[in-house]
């Protein structure tokens, strides 16, 4: 039998949130920083096979560094998911994700955001807010 | 605009570079099938990951190991599978494109996981809710639009163009 989502005052559920926005946007970040070092994916394994692509991924300590970040944002989902119904922290952690992740991709990964993706952060806000009533 | 119409000389290099993320634009049918994986493995994972934790007694941060625990539960365990699954299309999208192309171009699975909510785990989303994830969809898929990378720079220091400037600029006289 399915229990309900614990009930938690506003003010947990957003530190909740928060936690997994943070630690996944610094893993994203990262892991995303080392993808663009190694190259087109597809291109390595035409050349150098299914292996040659793993190995391409797993030499990279910044990968590795990310995944860290990632892992521990995974958890903090699990325990997200244990107090907060899937239709709240899922859009919101995902939704507020993109938003940070926007501004540290253009930050740091030096990505052109263009004036159309930050439209798009706007809406997303919007969204964010109509997901929180 | 500013800056496009302050150095005339860095048309052709602008040019060059709005070439190139054109060519970027048009992506591949498999690089479609792998953001249609992401988008649909993470919330699919992301459920059985709900639906595992709602089985548990509630966890406290006084009792971490819990969390450990809960990794070897059927539902857990599936979740995780089908989070591999959408990381190494996420790993392998993120090498052709850009972060804030992928996070985007991979959103309308917001829409799949509120089905999933509603018709699987029986949560009830209300209507605001529902306004909120046909917002965030449209705002995502604006995005989308967009060139999937950006042509980076050989030094890091130069500042990426934006779309708008370098369109106007290339216009002919």
């Amino acid at each position: 039998m399915i229990t309900p989502a614990t009930v938690t005052n506003p003010w947990a559920a957003a530190a909740m949130i928060a936690g997994v926005v943070l630690t996944s946007t610094t893993g994203e970040v990262t892991i995303a920083s080392a993808m663009k070092s190694i190259g087109d994916l597809d291109a390595i394994r035409a050349r150098s096979g299914m292996g040659g692509a793993i190995r391409a991924v797993l030499t990279s300590p910044r990968f590795f560094a990310g995944v860290f970040f990632l892992a521990v944002a995974f958890f903090a989902m699990l325990f997200a998911l244990n107090h907060l119904n899937l239709s709240l922290a899922g859009p919101a952690t995902a939704s507020l994700m993109l938003v940070t992740n926007m501004i540290a991709g253009k930050i740091f990964l030096k990505e052109n955001v263009d004036r159309r993706r930050w439209t798009a952060v706007a809406l997303v806000c919007v969204g964010v807010y109509l997901l929180a009533h | 605009m500013k800056i496009a119409s302050s150095q005339p000389g860095a048309g052709a290099i602008h040019h060059g570079k709005l070439d190139k993320s054109m060519a970027h634009r048009k992506l591949t049918p498999r690089q479609y099938l792998i953001l249609g994986v992401v988008a649909i493995s993470a919330p699919l994972g992301d459920s059985c990951l709900s639906r595992g934790m709602r089985h548990m007694a509630s966890i406290s941060l006084t009792h971490p190991a819990a969390l450990i625990g809960a990794v070897f539960t059927p539902w857990i365990a599936l979740g995780i599978l089908l989070l591999i699954g959408f990381f190494a299309s996420y790993l392998t999208a993120l090498s052709w494109a850009d972060l804030t192309f992928v996070l985007p171009a991979t959103a309308f699975g917001y829409v799949f996981i509120a089905l999933l909510a509603k018709f699987w785990l029986q949560e009830a989303i209300s209507v605001e809710r529902w306004a909120g994830i046909i917002v965030i969809t449209l705002g995502v898929g604006f995005v989308a639009q967009g060139p999937a990378r950006t042509e980076q720079p050989a030094s890091v220091a130069e500042e990426a163009p934006s779309e708008e400037p370098v369109c106007s600029q290339v216009e002919p006289r």
